[in-house]
């Protein structure tokens, strides 16, 4: 049941419009079937299963509009749904943002979907589970970690005839491993559309690592310091990269709410505010990090470069903000990709005379959102490098920085790895401010 | 009908071999309507219906959650966890043992509201939600975004210890974020609401007088117990936010913290609720939320947590909290118990897998699982700091206070993932110079060490101060779930904090 179909999902998707006595509608179905691992103190500890496939109907009546969601797909209960969206949208006051739904569009094509990954059973997960375990006991080393894969899709039906349909798969795994006395600690991270890609035994390896060289840390003084970023510390589900990314919005720009905001009105697009270095693109048929091929509402997602060669080149727009500004609409599904050069973090160290190695950045929040200005901790192995190499692990700092002024200070561009869906090198940077230090391992 | 579906999942469970099994039937709904300045964004409803079965086989938990409610469908739920459990009993280590619970039977509970917000016409919020935006902008405001969430769990719970456990939880949320332009400088300045997330029914939307507490003179500020002033806040927040950009820029250095509730609740969740989590405390989180540095062996060393001023306390019971259920998603009773006595931490938030490992023989009844299709596992209680026992009022605190800031609300927030090192803001700040407040300063974050900042507690006004603040979406394990909490305490003073400045050119 979870993965339907493009016929089957369009079909359940034509019985809402049917049903429905509203002006206009529009229906997204959305299905996944996923299971996941997940162990710590070199012992499984909860793993489950989940399928489900959920509708959202929205009704516009006139600029009213009302949005229900269901789960169950017998015909009372999506008559009573679209029923829901009907009643809200009759409730509703006019939208003065109201734009009228997308008649039919042509997307392009991702390779989204792997069979390798949705045919992963329990014992698949056992294993890797298993595996990482081993190898962290056998150095007595202890291991918590989590995998998690799954296969979905994503349909869109509308009453103007628009029809979208892709599937997807993923693996996310990663690893925390801690020396037993609890003064070191390493993280590895990774993500797959392709589960024949991964190994986990590979990946505990490098965690295992980080945590064995990062006891005795020494505190060293808090300050501007060059640091070598690694991806998992710039790109999260609050990363540094993640939020700069996400901070494209025009309108938001447009009325001086932004740090894209111009002083006296309107926005900077066309400015560079970051070194030539610093390219960022939208890119959903990425064959490294591919993602979806249309928004919500069926607005095709395209290539769109947001920085390029350090200059601010795109800004996201809304159709209703693109339509008041006379421009083109941006659909935006999420994924990133930042263009990269060919050093490997490695190489990034040889070349220091003096910085620090961050694996992981933690608790990233927004201090000032006129600068952009983020706080965090450094995490999971961090390290002291002097002439080229790995001098001793130190203690973890806070920060307080900007990715703008960040993207400003670039000493030297890694080559660009997958992560979390997107595609990011590693990255130098001067003058990066830690703030003060903690005990935390 | 849900039992004969529970019976029919705790029966296959037991055929496939499982020693233990439990099985939630539930129905999510929610209900969120979004507005900005003088129009509705979005006014979404959700319904979400399906069943989790959890077992142990071979010692070993195993877990799975389906839509398809039938017999049928539960019972191949059912065998699927059972599955799961037994492949991954092969690289278990030690069997799962779970502190004894009676069952209870058939029981029911339901959050005590007085008027459920689902019942309520969505006009009626909007035209609320509105009106407060028209507040903020008749009083200067350039933007305004608001929003209500409504969360109602129906949850059937059953478990082969023989309970059938039925519960009705409700949980409201109000809250709008103002923000004030100024175009020639480029500046912007927000402030959010002082509401708290509740759990009560739209009642807490209707203000009544008796629920506001005034917060310090020259402040105008007010602060809200079991019911909201959505208006009045809203028409303060567009001065304060215009205040905001003239506001000086904070000098850094060591001031006393005066902490409203609303804003220290979130300083208490962070500093206190997290790191007494026996889970995190032994391990079981650290690829994720992290560890903790109050271990079994910190304990032991009888070090004080905090100031003798300091007692915290754990609970599932305060009326009109998000926390409060009858019982949690293991069928445990709730109850109330002490984390911090004295300033010294005397107890764990735990469950049932967990009580053996402190030598303890009952849980906590603090488990918890967000949706049907999540597995339960130990969330955070209400954590709340006791009020201070002598008669004391805010303005009497700020008289005595040389050279501090008073803050307000909930800001920037970031902590370590042992939780030592921590940096917080709020949503307003006002300096206190010879014991008077003398206006709005900006830019202000305080970054502490936990143990450091709860051993300079150096006053907390009494009980007709005390109010609770609420974390709406918490978020942890993996995959990541969400639970609401809440944190009651009254307004207390820090002595010596050190406190950065924020400002920055790009």
């Amino acid at each position: 049941m979870p993965i339907l179909s493009k016929d089957d999902a369009q079909a359940i998707l034509k019985k809402v419009m049917s049903f429905t006595k509203a002006d206009e509608c529009e229906a997204n179905l959305n299905g996944r079937t996923s299971g996941n691992v997940r162990y710590a103190r070199n012992t499984v500890t909860t793993a489950g299963a989940a399928d489900n496939v959920s509708l959202v109907v929205q009704c516009w009546f006139g600029r009213r509009s009302g949005v229900a969601t269901c789960n169950q797909f017998d015909e009372e209960t999506l008559r009573r749904c679209v029923q829901r969206a009907e009643e809200i949208a009759r409730l509703a006051p006019e939208d003065p943002d109201y734009m009228p739904r997308l008649s039919p569009q042509q997307y392009l094509a991702a390779n989204s979907f792997a069979q390798s990954t949705a045919g992963i059973t329990p014992d698949f997960r056992a294993q890797a589970a298993g595996d990482s375990i081993a190898l962290c006991e056998a150095r007595k080393l202890t291991a918590a970690g989590y995998l998690e894969d799954g296969a979905s899709f994503a349909a869109i039906r509308n009453s103007k005839g628009l029809e979208a349909y892709q599937q997807f798969t993923n693996v996310d795994f990663s690893v925390t491993v801690r020396t037993p006395d609890g003064l070191g600690s390493g993280y590895a991270v990774a993500d797959f559309t392709d589960a024949a890609k991964f190994d986990a035994k590979a990946l505990t390896k490098v965690a295992a690592d980080k945590a064995s060289a990062s006891v005795s840390a020494k505190a060293i003084e808090p300050g501007k310091y060059t640091v070598i970023l690694e991806p998992a510390a710039l790109v999260s589900d609050e990363g540094l990269i993640n939020r700069l990314v996400y901070a494209f919005d025009a309108r938001e720009a447009d009325e001086g709410r932004s740090f894209l905001s111009k002083k006296g009105g309107g926005t900077r697009k066309g400015e560079k505010l970051f070194d030539s270095r610093v390219s960022i693109s939208v890119d959903p048929t990425n064959p490294l990090a591919p993602s979806g091929v249309f928004d919500n509402e069926g607005l095709p997602v395209k290539k769109l470069p947001i920085i390029e060669k350090g200059v601010v080149k795109n800004l996201y727009y809304s159709r209703f903000w693109a339509e008041k500004n006379k421009v083109a609409p941006t659909g935006f599904t999420g994924n990133f990709v930042m263009e990269g050069g060919t050093a490997s973090t490695a190489d990034l160290i040889k070349s220091t005379q003096k910085g620090i190695l961050v694996t992981r950045l933690w608790y990233i929040r927004d201090v000032d959102p006129q600068t952009l200005l983020v706080t965090g901790l450094t995490r999971d192995g961090t390290f002291y490098i002097e002439k080229g190499k790995i001098k001793h692990p130190i203690k973890n700092m806070r920060f307080n920085e900007s990715p703008v002024i960040m993207l400003n200070n670039i000493e030297a561009v890694g080559r660009a790895q997958r992560l979390g869906g997107n595609l990011v090198p590693p990255l130098k940077i001067r003058d990066f401010t830690f703030t003060s230090l903690s005990d935390a391992v | 009908m849900n039992k004969r579906l529970a019976d029919a999942a705790l029966n296959a469970a037991k055929s496939a071999g499982a020693s233990y099994a439990d099985v939630r039937i539930g129905r999510y709904l929610n209900q969120s309507v979004f507005t900005r300045e003088k129009q509705v964004q979005n006014i979404a409803n959700g319904e979400s219906l399906g069943a989790g079965v959890r077992v142990l086989a071979n010692g070993t938990w195993g877990f799975a959650a389906t839509n398809q409610l039938n017999e049928q469908g539960l019972a191949k739920a059912a065998q699927l966890a059972v599955q799961i459990a037994k492949a991954n009993s092969k690289v278990q280590k030690e069997p799962v043992k779970l502190a004894p619970q009676k069952g209870f039977g058939e029981v029911s509970w339901k959050t005590p509201i007085q008027q459920n917000a689902f019942e309520v016409p969505v006009a009626q919020k909007v035209e609320l939600l509105l009106a407060a935006n028209a507040k903020a902008l008749d009083n200067g405001a350039n933007f305004v975004n608001s929003a209500l969430f409504q969360v109602n769990e129906q949850k059937y719970f059953a478990t082969t210890d023989g309970s059938y456990i039925n519960q009705d939880v409700h949980r409201i949320w109000p809250t709008f974020s103002v923000t004030a332009v100024d175009r020639a400088s480029g500046k912007f300045k927000t402030r959010e609401a002082l509401s708290a997330p509740m759990g009560l029914g739209y009642e807490y939307m209707v203000p009544k007088a008796q629920d506001k507490i005034a917060g310090p003179a020259d402040t105008g500020l007010i602060g809200y117990k079991n019911s909201y002033d959505i208006l009045e806040d809203a028409a303060l927040a567009a001065k304060q936010a215009k205040g905001k950009l003239t506001a000086t820029s904070v000098t850094p250095g060591k001031y006393d913290l005066v902490l409203d509730p609303n804003h220290l609740g979130l300083t208490i969740h962070e500093s206190v609720g997290h790191p007494l989590e026996l889970d995190r405390v032994l391990g079981y989180e650290a690829n994720y939320a992290g560890t903790s540095f109050a271990t079994l062996d910190w304990r032991k060393q009888g070090k004080p947590y905090g100031s003798k001023l300091v007692n915290i306390v754990a609970d599932k019971l305060q009326p009109g909290s998000l926390g409060a259920v009858g019982y949690d998603d293991e069928g445990v009773k709730t109850k109330e118990w002490d984390l911090i006595k004295d300033g010294k931490l005397v107890d764990y938030q735990k469950i049932r897998d967990q009580a053996h490992i402190v030598g303890q023989n009952e849980s906590d009844g603090c488990c918890y699982a967000d949706s049907w299709d999540s597995v339960q596992f130990q969330r955070m209680p209400n954590v709340s700091l006791r009020p201070g026992a002598q008669k004391l009022s805010v303005d009497d605190m700020v008289k005595n206070v040389d050279k501090g800031i008073y803050i307000a609300g909930r800001g920037s927030y970031s902590i370590d993932q042992q939780r030592y090192n921590f940096q917080f803001g709020g949503t307003v700040f006002y300096a206190i110079e010879k014991g008077k407040i003398t206006g709005q300063i900006e830019d202000v974050a305080y970054q502490a060490n936990t143990l450091e900042f709860w051993n300079s507690c150096a006053a907390i006004c009494d009980q007709s101060d005390y109010r609770l603040f609420g974390s709406f979406f918490d978020g942890k394990g993996q995959p990541s779930q969400v639970s609401a909490v809440s944190h009651g305490s009254a307004t207390t003073r820090f002595n010596g904090v050190n406190v950065i400045n924020t400002a920055r050119k790009v």
